[in-house]
């Protein structure tokens, strides 16, 4: 069964489609992320999921339940954790946790041992009684996903867990992630970092303008966008542009738009893998362009996502 | 690893909905420990509004029907405490929904009712302590109340128009959704405090602005709260001063009805 379902999910703010008809499903201790430009109706999605706020059309579960039907049986199985940590600046991050805890109506005693089990968990046990405004983005957003652990949620809903944070920071909260999906949790993520799709993500569901326009694997995204990419560095900016032509004539896919790449930077993607590096080296041997480095890499998912939203609007600008 | 279960009601809903307001209202009481400065600043503002205008600009005013200004004021102080409420009230509101903080409540399994209801025991408690620092600079100052039990339901009186004003506040505070508005508030509440008989009697206001002073939602809870405390009343006025009591009752009441309804209105809102 899986452990959150979208059917049709409608809303819309002022006659405009939010989410306009959104099919997803995220199977139990797997971790799906959303992704998408802003605007692209993540976070109203989570939103929804974590009943707090109701849908205009379709269905969607967590946890087996209709949200709409019983919210409170809902919120007793996940955790959310929102775009900006939501916890009290004044208070330490035992206080909080121990004032979350109470709020799940664990007992007092109950409250506090469940306080210190997470401040363990999150490595937060050593802040004592500093208040959280003291603490670095990193602290505080361990400190945010502690509290959205309180009952041990079967569902943890991370809307842009690491948008703001430093790179300390973010390796700190995905590697809190992976700690709890190791235990079992299911995690459906926002995000509008690629980066972290792959690093996190079972699976990924590209949204756009409200609606799916491609779900898969990182891996099947970056397939199905195409195999791999030349990126090469030439000697003299100057030349980069020959270059590219040169390079995509020799091993490109056809047809490409535009090269990629800034400066003297190329990137251009390979039709086929075998005996392309040879080829575009000896090509631009022959014409005289130096070359400082060369990599033949996978497509990103960066740029398959680039392609994805990028080839939906296209698409829906053809009347129909 | 603790037991998780949550414990279960023991008498319903009603039950965990007081005990999750007292839950949230506690982590206000904790703020207190934790910055007593604030709320020492917070108490110390209306304490210094009525110094100054005792001391400062007190020389120059004669009371309608004589009696000592300062014994005039201290009233009026002690219902504008109240009004200034608001402030505190609306920053609270606003500040935890812009945060975040609010949709985190309502994301767990806690009384939805409990994110507001916490927020006015705190509130209410915060204004009582603000009150009881006000009293003892009156007293200080040589102001005297007539007797204890009329001075308890003057108290009383005071802490329902704090009612009021908390569901004021609670309401701006979920409609402005940005800190900022705040503001704007603290300005407008000038001109309330001052179109009414808190500083100055209603009688000595050219003719329709005593009108609109009398009838103001302080007034009545001011003048009865004078009459209460033994203090200067001030001669004059109409239909509404006479009648200070009932308003003292129903102002409050009816604002609290209009802005409970607005703000739960607005408070169920946010899951639109």
């Amino acid at each position: 069964m899986a452990a959150v379902q979208m059917q049709g999910l409608v809303k819309r703010y002022g006659g405009r489609a939010v989410l306009d008809g959104v099919d997803l499903e995220v199977g139990r201790g797997s971790v799906c992320a959303l992704l998408g430009p802003n605007g692209a109706g993540k976070t109203t999605a989570v939103r929804i999921l974590a009943t707090l706020v109701r849908s205009d059309g379709g269905r969607a579960e967590v946890a087996g339940i209709d949200v709409a039907r019983d919210p409170r049986a809902v919120r007793r199985r996940i955790g959310l954790i929102g775009q900006q940590p939501a916890v009290d600046d004044v208070l330490g991050a035992r206080e909080n946790l121990v004032l979350f805890a109470r709020l799940h109506h664990l007992g007092r005693r109950a409250a506090q041992a469940r306080a210190d089990e997470l401040l363990a968990q999150v490595g937060l046990a050593g802040t004592g009684g500093q208040p959280v405004r003291t603490f670095s983005g990193g602290m505080r957003r361990r400190l945010d996903i502690a509290a959205g652990l309180v009952l041990a949620p079967e569902v943890l809903f991370l809307d842009e867990p690491t948008t703001g944070l430093d790179p300390a920071g973010r390796r700190d909260v995905w590697d809190a992630v992976r700690a709890l999906v190791a235990g079992g949790t299911t995690v459906l993520l926002t995000t509008q970092y690629l980066e972290e799709a792959e690093q996190l993500a079972d699976d990924v569901c590209v949204l756009d303008g409200g609606r799916v326009v491609a779900r898969g694997t990182p891996r099947e995204l970056t397939a199905a966008v195409g195999g791999d990419r030349l990126e090469l560095v030439v000697a003299d900016p100057a030349r980069a542009r020959e270059a590219a032509a040169l390079a995509e004539r020799v091993a490109g896919e056809l047809p490409v738009l535009a090269p990629a790449g800034t400066g003297e930077r190329v990137v251009v993607p390979v039709a086929r893998r075998r005996g392309a590096v040879g080829a575009v080296v000896r090509a631009l041997d022959e014409a005289g362009i130096a070359v400082d480095d060369l990599v033949l890499r996978p497509t990103t998912l960066d740029e398959a996502y680039l392609r994805i939203t990028g080839a939906d609007r296209a698409r829906s600008e053809v009347p129909a | 690893m603790t037991a998780l279960r949550t414990r279960e009601p023991l008498a319903g809903r009603l039950r965990w909905a007081v005990a999750d307001a007292f839950a949230v209202a506690g982590r206000d009481l904790a703020h207190w420990r934790r910055q007593p400065a604030a709320v020492l600043v917070g108490a110390l503002f209306p304490v210094l509004l009525l110094l100054m205008f005792t001391y400062l600009l007190g020389g120059g005013m004669a009371v309608p029907g004589g009696g000592d200004y300062r014994d005039f004021l201290v009233p009026g102080m002690l219902a504008l405490a109240m009004v200034f409420g608001v402030e505190a009230t609306m920053t609270a509101v606003v500040t935890d929904t812009a945060r975040g903080i609010t949709d985190r409540f309502r994301s767990l399994p806690m009384a939805p009712s409990a994110v507001v209801a916490g927020r006015c025991l705190a509130d209410l408690a915060s204004s009582a302590v603000g009150l009881a620092v006000l009293i003892v600079a009156a007293l200080a100052i040589g102001w005297r109340p007539a007797g204890v039990a009329p001075a308890l339901a003057a108290v009383g009186l005071l802490l329902l128009l704090r009612v009021a004003f908390l569901w004021i506040g609670v309401y701006l505070g979920l409609l402005a959704r940005d800190p900022s508005m705040v503001v704007a508030v603290q300005v407008l509440v000038w001109p309330f405090a001052f179109l009414s008989n808190a500083f100055v009697a209603a009688s000595a206001m050219p003719g329709w602005l005593s009108a609109v002073a009398e009838w103001n939602p302080v007034a009545g809870t001011v003048t009865a709260v004078r009459e209460l405390f033994g203090s200067p009343v001030g001669t004059g006025g109409g239909w509404a001063t006479e009648h200070a009591a009932l308003l003292a009752v129903g102002w409050p009441l009816v604002l609290t009805v209009v802005f409970a309804a607005l703000a739960v209105r607005r408070f169920q809102g946010l899951s639109r």
